[in-house]
């Protein structure tokens, strides 16, 4: 039987649109034209004048910090979370507890922004560094937790039982046993976590206060005051950086953190 | 003995009950004190007068119920609404058919085509609204070829109004629409289509009777993975829209880092809160109402 086309070439159309606008500005960020459009030769020099912001490192610094700091416990937060979620599913509790996991999911981002931004206010902390992992582990936890569980859901428990039958300790056996057979899982869970706190904008703007600056809100001030060719090279960058860390990824087969980011 | 017997298991019942407590806590306690109490704050200091230094006041009032009467946002939760919807319609429009051919694709050529649809969606949200704004720009490329091709006015501008900010909502939505769609066509049984155009479906017919259908549970959650985000978006009307296409999230930003009225901010959250509410609740019910009759036609009763 013959297939229609049509969906073919719907799908070649949505990949040139997803791509050319990227494609563009990577390509423009090697123009030493100082506006898009023409092309005036090639040139480095945008790259060259990035490392002479003092601000934009700092912020990166500051992004960098957040991000491990934020990683680390929402990986632990998760993961406990994503364990009595598993054992113990049926009790009441644990409803309570995944409608509380998921809920974050479904919110947009702004209403997180603002309503952590209030809940800070009004509790009299000083808005910075501390606020920004606060928000950030707060919409990383859900995200790790439903990623591990779902690793946890494909796991064959009986080698576990088997480690314990021969006369593995509970504890060796959650070491030795369990711990390796979750790690791919803890990987693509703590990838999604770092990504996610990287790239938060709009959150981290409610919350971040005059003082701590994080490379989002440093590029978002940087389209405000049209500083446009170094965010051009920056960009680059950042998305060089980002297809190194999709690769990653798909090589701790991302399945499982993909059925999770999309609310599978 | 049946008594010991008793005992243990009740220690053993006891020790589970610890080792959930145990489990649970640390994740309960963080996501109500970070997430439940905040959200539930919202509402509450909505009712709280904005003190003259950009916090929150003492004592109760009305005002920020009275300022919400306003027509202007009247007029921008129901622009909220239409471009949301819009985008969502285009999205789905597009993501149907590439969510369909990419699950349709030979193996190898399937995991590249996911690949390429997965990497937009890890790459820096900030970013993707920003090339857009330097194409769009009136030095831009996609300017240029339009004007040569006669399209538009040489002083016409693609940037600041209301279809930029639906074009830029769906660039960057429509990654998050095809991976549901996609993650349910793989798993489509696809002999069906056959079946139905053996019985004399034409190849419309039987897409929209048999596959559609079958995708159901994918088509629900792109919608909702872009309708709702979309209704909160905030960057894309700032950075590409104009003060005649602000969003219900741009009057938000504004309250809090414009002229710092906490509490009015607060309560444009929660008109916001009900217009996320409306399309989540009308899900679960459709779903209920779904369930009920499958169970009904199962039982055989009327």
């Amino acid at each position: 039987m013959k297939r229609s086309r049509f969906p073919f070439i719907v799908t070649g159309a949505v990949l040139v649109f997803f791509y050319l606008p990227i494609l563009i500005l990577i390509v423009d960020s090697f123009n030493s034209s100082r506006f898009g459009g023409a092309w005036r030769g090639f040139s480095l020099k945008w790259y060259a004048r990035l490392f002479h912001e003092p601000a934009i490192w700092e912020a990166a610094r500051n992004t960098l910090l957040i991000a491990l700091l934020v990683t680390f416990v929402s990986l632990v937060l998760g993961t406990a979370s994503a364990l009595a979620l598993h054992r113990f599913f049926k009790s009441r509790l644990q409803r309570f507890h995944y409608t509380l996991v998921y809920t974050p999911l479904v919110v947009p981002e702004i209403l997180m922004g603002i309503s952590l931004l209030m809940a800070f206010v009004a509790a009299g902390v000083k808005l910075g560094m501390l606020t920004i992992i606060l928000a950030h582990v707060t919409f990383c936890v859900s995200y790790v937790a439903l990623i591990v569980l779902g690793r946890l859901q494909d796991f064959d428990f009986s080698i576990v039982e088997a480690a314990r039958d021969l006369g593995a300790s509970s504890w060796t056996a959650a070491w030795r046993v369990v711990l390796p057979m979750l790690a791919p899982g803890l990987a693509a869970a703590g990838l999604i976590a770092f990504t996610l706190s990287v790239d938060d904008f709009v959150i981290t703007f409610f919350v971040a206060g005059p003082g701590a600056t994080t490379l989002p809100i440093r590029v978002y001030s940087m389209i405000k005051h049209g500083a446009t060719p170094l965010i051009n090279a920056l960009s680059t960058l950042l998305l060089a950086l980002t297809f190194t860390t999709v690769l990653v990824s798909q090589r701790l087969s991302a399945s499982g953190a993909l059925k999770s980011r999309t609310m599978e | 003995m049946p008594d010991r017997r008793r005992r243990v298991a009740a220690v053993t019942r006891l020790r589970r009950r610890g080792q959930e407590l145990l489990l649970t806590a640390p994740g309960v306690f963080w996501l109500s004190l970070f997430f439940l109490v905040p959200t539930a704050l919202v509402f509450i200091l909505a009712f709280r007068p904005a003190d003259p230094f950009g916090g929150i006041g003492r004592g109760w009032t009305l005002a920020t119920l009275r300022a919400l009467a306003d027509p202007q946002y009247l007029a921008i939760a129901w622009r909220t609404l239409w471009v949301s919807f819009t985008a969502t319609v285009i999205c789905m429009l597009l993501a149907v058919p590439t969510g369909y051919a990419v699950a349709r694709a030979p193996m190898r050529r399937r995991n590249l085509l996911l690949m390429l649809v997965i990497v937009p969606f890890w790459t820096s949200f900030l970013i993707r609204v920003f090339a857009w704004k330097s194409i769009l720009h009136p030095e831009g490329l996609i300017k240029k070829v339009l004007v040569l091709a006669g399209l538009v006015d040489a002083n016409a501008s693609l940037l600041y109004h209301l279809g930029a900010v639906i074009l830029v909502t769906v660039y960057a939505f429509l990654p998050f629409a095809i991976l549901p769609i996609y993650a349910a066509a793989e798993k489509f049984d696809y002999r069906l289509i056959e079946a139905a155009r053996d019985l004399g479906a034409r190849p419309f017919a039987a897409f929209r009777k048999v596959f559609l259908p079958g995708v159901r549970q994918g088509l629900i959650t792109a919608v909702l993975v872009v309708f709702i985000p979309a209704l909160g978006s905030y960057v894309v009307p700032d950075i590409v829209g104009g003060t005649g296409s602000e969003l219900l999230g741009n009057k938000i930003a504004q309250r809090v880092f414009v002229d710092r009225n906490l509490p009015l901010a607060g309560g444009l959250s929660i008109v916001l809160t009900l217009a996320v509410l409306t399309p989540l609740l009308a899900v679960l019910t459709l779903r209920r109402r779904k369930g009920r009759a499958v169970s009904r036609d199962a039982g055989g009763q009327p």
